[in-house]
């Protein structure tokens, strides 16, 4: 059926490969550097894929599924955060009507922990979050009743609340294979150059040191699980609210002592995770399995939002020591550092968080000499976990806070002092990797904030106020007081040389011409879906609309990695890349032999396969994967994206850490009142190397999400201890920002031309908030004159320079 | 022994609907609606009245659906966010919200949308800040809530002219 087709004229300029202007209200053209708006479906701010199903509540999260016959399962949990287990009675528990199942340690079919975390405790508990018991019964209110009716008699013990205290001689060792409280496989050193010949050469020395809090993920929604269980093969099946399903599957597998395969998980719509929802999801799926299994009915499990402080890992706080010397004329010459991080009770994170610590921790500049030591403790507190950013937000709190501190001391202008030091396409990293065949544009991303923000000029203004004010009020700082800052930071792209970074992607073209995509990957909310639906949209040319997602089933695709390390669209991209790629080439063979030409010849945009420079010639997609499919063409494929191994010398710290680099800079501009010690965010703009923006809308939507999390972090948020007891598990006391409390935001998607990522992307998800804190302390140091270093700048803090905590414990001095 | 409480019968319009319901007394509206009526668009965050995902409209006004007593829906006009969108064409201010992209993972939708309503309902016309006045009981982790004042904005600009009987432009 030749010329069948209608030619639409969007599909005439994709042809010949003419910008094509986007039709979608609200959004221009993305701003940057290449917008050449070539494509029909990427680098377009297309509507996402799920958002409908979300803003009429149709869609299903975790928390939202109903079986028949289904249990509620509920966790007791311990009331000290060290003590030893003396006797356990469910007795009372067991014998309430309604309750079917009571178990214990002692009851577990599998193994008692899995990576450390323990599904139940059984002589000894670490933290307040180890659960001692479970209960499943016929309603909550039951399954809670029976959780209060057990008796437990423990032997409180003394506990590590602190690194001081972890790290003290002779302190009390949390776990036993963990000698000094040193977390395992946690220590990453970086060695280049000579520290020592560079302090010697440098004119000015400076050593510092900073803190970060615990904070809290505080997706809005808890942490919830159904699990099925099939009695004819031992089987079961688990919706849960998942980060990572196959890591969930994997934890469920060892709960029940199974076989991996015989664990399907599928993923529900998630309410957010930024890394949050991993451990904590193995623990209630590994629970909640087996009493399904045990009492051979379904069970579900949703936290409540106290429960889900209690156990749910967090940021971990750092402990950032800094020595740093460099040359009058502002070069930085020898960079020292050790960083500490609490890992809390257990931990099987901090070992990759660390290692990403190792590689940023000098931060974006070329410095010839450096020496970093990185390791985390443990502690009888919650433990730390992954959380967006990983590592660097708060090493860049510290480093970039360092950067200005060291301006001061040489009397050069902080900006000059970055700019000097800034990487340039071929500096060498820290880690000694040198930055060719890659995008590198730190020093005209850096101007281009600068310009946006009228930087120097807003500064003087700023300043001038400050002096302004001093001397009409006659107080001697003035009341209000305006200040701006600046961060800039580098971010490996996906993970790099710390773990196995290969993913998959199945694209399957349906005999009606629409097309079926699955990632081992997860959508959180960040948009995956439909960042993946544009790329296999436009490397088939069809329509955004033709494209179908489903979730992630465990059972429908091989174990393709974590969702973490802003990986899902730069690595699960190239993935699905891969596999549109292969399938297009089996259609276009099917298409050329019925248009009668080469396959080369052919192109396609919009649903319609032409050759190319003769539009006359066409047939639908539709026709094509109809012909396709029904002469036996494979017209579905699994792709398998494995990425260049990338070696790494672990007693020097030295390699090519990372693929590419994203590169950000954010400018924030605050107001503090010197009476209150309140801080106001005025305004942050948000400058972001995003390679090529997939899809704007989203990518600003990420910006503008991280600009509200990194604020959180600088001045509001910060879980609060007495000893291991958390102060305030729940919203009214751990304050998150409000619609009242953001400041006015200004992303600029500022794109290069990187050849590593699908359509040139490179990562955006956690780089969006990693900047923020820092830029915004270093404006309140800016406007006060005062450097704080430790976060959050509450307003104890910012007005006595100290904080007033409640409670015993805790890392603040 | 757990006493569960004996349960009252309550009856109530949601989204137009009259249902007759047995409830614990005490158990709160936003289990009723979910648990019971499987109206599950209704979220809850926290349990205390502090993220506004459970946000309905009882009587006219936002209210935290989680801090409601059922014995005190008995009676009551609820609209949740089921009953926004009227056979199949979706409400302005769910079309405002997929226009501008006011979501990301969607958890707070539902209560943000609702907050939403009840302000244009009674103050078609707000400003900047009364919109963030309006949502300020909705936390929201995702978006930093610039795109979802956008939204509301664009809604309010929408039923104005859905009023005014002129062409429906979408976004502006």
């Amino acid at each position: 059926m030749q010329g069948g087709a209608v030619i639409t004229a969007e599909a005439m300029k994709s042809c010949d490969r003419e910008p094509v202007v986007s039709q979608m209200p609200g959004e221009a053209i993305p701003e940057g550097q290449r917008s050449d708006g070539r494509y029909c479906v990427v680098n377009k701010p297309v509507p996402r894929v799920d958002a409908y199903e979300k803003v009429t509540g149709r869609a299903k999260y975790a928390a939202d599924i109903y079986f028949p016959n289904m249990l509620y399962g509920k966790v007791l949990r311990s009331r000290y955060s060290h003590a030893r287990i003396l006797s356990v009675d469910t007795s009372a528990a067991e014998a309430m009507p309604g309750v079917y199942c009571v178990l214990t340690a002692k009851d577990l079919p599998g193994e008692q922990s899995w990576s450390t975390y323990l599904f139940l405790a059984g002589d000894e508990v670490r933290y307040t979050g180890d659960a001692i018991a479970m209960v499943a019964a016929e309603t909550p209110q039951i399954a809670e009743e029976a959780i209060r009716a057990i008796k437990v008699e423990y032997e409180p013990l003394p506990g590590v609340y602190s690194i001081e205290e972890a790290l003290a001689e002779g302190a009390l060792q949390v776990q036993d294979y963990a000698p000094g409280n040193i977390v395992r496989n946690t220590h990453w050193p970086v060695r280049k150059g000579n520290v020592e010949e560079g302090f010697a050469k440098s004119d000015v020395i400076i050593e510092r040191e900073y803190r970060t809090q615990y904070i809290e993920h505080a997706y809005i929604e808890p942490e919830a699980a159904v699990v099925v269980p099939n009695p004819v093969d031992g089987s079961v099946t688990v919706y849960g609210s998942l980060q990572n399903p196959f890591m969930t599957r994997r934890a469920v597998a060892v709960a029940l002592g199974t076989q991996i395969g015989k664990v399907h998980v599928i993923q529900q719509t998630l309410g957010g995770s930024f890394g949050g929802k991993e451990e904590v999801m193995g623990l209630m799926c590994g629970r909640a399995a087996v009493m399904a299994v045990k009492t051979g009915r379904p069970v579900k499990m949703v936290n409540t939002r106290e429960e889900s402080f209690l156990e749910s890992a967090k940021r971990h706080p750092f402990r950032l020591r800094y020595k740093v010397g460099a040359t009058r004329d502002g070069k930085i010459q020898a960079f020292e550092a050790e960083l500490v991080d609490e890992g809390g009770a257990y931990n099987s994170q901090a070992q990759f968080m660390n290692w990403r610590a190792c590689v940023h921790t000098t931060g974006c500049y070329e410095i010839p000499n450096v020496k970093v030591d990185v390791y985390a403790v443990h502690t009888n507190k919650v433990y730390g976990g992954a959380m967006r950013g990983y590592s660097s937000p708060q090493v860049i709190f510290g480093q970039e806070s360092l950067m200005d501190e060291l301006a001061e001391a040489l009397g050069m202008d902080p900006v000059e002092l970055r700019l000097k030091n800034a990487f340039r396409p071929g500096s060498v990293t820290a880690t000694g990797h040198k930055l060719e065949g890659q995008s590198v544009p730190l020093v005209d991303l850096i101007k281009r904030v600068l310009d946006e923000t009228d930087f120097f000029a807003v500064r003087e203004r700023y300043r001038k106020e400050r002096e302004e004010a001093a001397q009409s009020t006659g107080a001697p700082e003035g009341r209000l007081r305006k200040g701006i800052g600046l961060a800039a930071s580098f971010r490996g792209c996906g993970l790099g040389a710390e773990s196995p970074d290969a993913t998959g992607a199945f694209v399957a073209v349906m005999d009606d011409g629409s097309v079926l995509i699955r990632s081992g990957l997860t959508d959180n909310g960040q948009g995956l879906s439909t960042a993946h639906a544009q790329i296999v949209a436009e490397e088939l040319g069809v329509k955004i609309e033709d494209i179908v997602y489903q979730r992630v089933d465990t059972s429908s695709i091989p174990d393709g990695g974590m969702t973490v390390a802003s990986r899902g669209t730069f690595t699960g991209g190239r993935a699905m890349l891969g596999a549109a790629r292969e399938v297009k080439k089996a259609l276009f063979e099917v298409a050329a032999r019925m248009l009668e030409c080469d396959p080369e010849d052919l192109t396609s945009a919009e649903g319609i396969i032409f050759v190319k420079g003769d539009p006359s010639r066409s047939i639908t997609f539709k026709e094509v994967a109809n012909r396709a499919f029904w002469s036996g063409r494979e017209v579905s494929k699994l792709f398998w994206f494995i990425p260049p191994d990338l070696p790494w010398d672990r007693p020097t710290g030295q390699g090519p850490a990372f693929p590419t680099y994203a590169y950000a800079c954010v400018v924030a501009e605050v107001q503090v009142d010197m009476e209150t010690g309140a801080v106001d965010v005025l305004k942050v703009t948000a400058g972001h190397d995003v390679g090529m923006a997939i899809n704007p809308a989203l990518a600003k939507g990420q910006i503008y999400g991280g600009i509200a999390m990194g604020m959180g972090m600088a001045i509001m948020e910060e879980v609060e201890f007495s000893d291991g007891d958390i102060l305030n598990p729940n919203f009214d006391e751990y304050i998150i920002p409000t619609s009242m409390d953001v400041p006015e935001a200004k992303p600029i998607l500022y794109e290069s031309d990187d050849p590593v990522g699908p359509f040139r992307a490179k990562s955006l998800g956690e780089g969006a908030m990693e900047c923020v804190a820092a830029a915004i302390a270093n404006a309140v140091a800016d406007a006060t004159g005062r450097r704080i270093r430790e976060l959050p700048l509450n307003l104890e803090r910012v007005l006595l320079g100290k904080s007033l905590k409640r409670g015993k414990g805790g890392a603040s001095k | 022994m757990c006493e569960i409480g004996s349960q009252i019968a309550i009856s109530m319009k949601v989204n137009g609907k009259t249902y007759e319901v047995l409830v614990d007394p005490l158990s709160p509206l936003s289990s009723v609606l979910r648990d019971q009526l499987r109206l599950t668009g209704t979220k809850v965050g926290c349990g205390k009245g502090e993220c506004g995902a459970c946000t309905v409209i009882m009587d006219g006004r936002a209210v935290n659906s989680c801090l409601v007593m059922a014995g005190d829906a008995d009676g009551s006009e609820i609209v949740t966010i089921e009953g926004l969108a009227s056979s199949g064409k979706l409400h302005p201010i769910q079309e405002a919200f997929v226009e501008t992209g006011a979501l990301q993972c969607g958890f707070c939708t539902p209560g943000m949308i609702m907050s939403a309503k009840a302000l244009l309902d009674s103050n078609p016309s707000p400003t900047e800040e009364e919109i963030r006045r309006a949502l300020s009981g909705n936390l929201c982790r995702c978006t930093g809530y610039h795109k979802i004042i956008d939204a509301v904005r664009i809604a309010s600009k929408l039923i104005g002219r859905n009023t005014n009987q002129e062409p429906v432009l979408r976004g502006s």
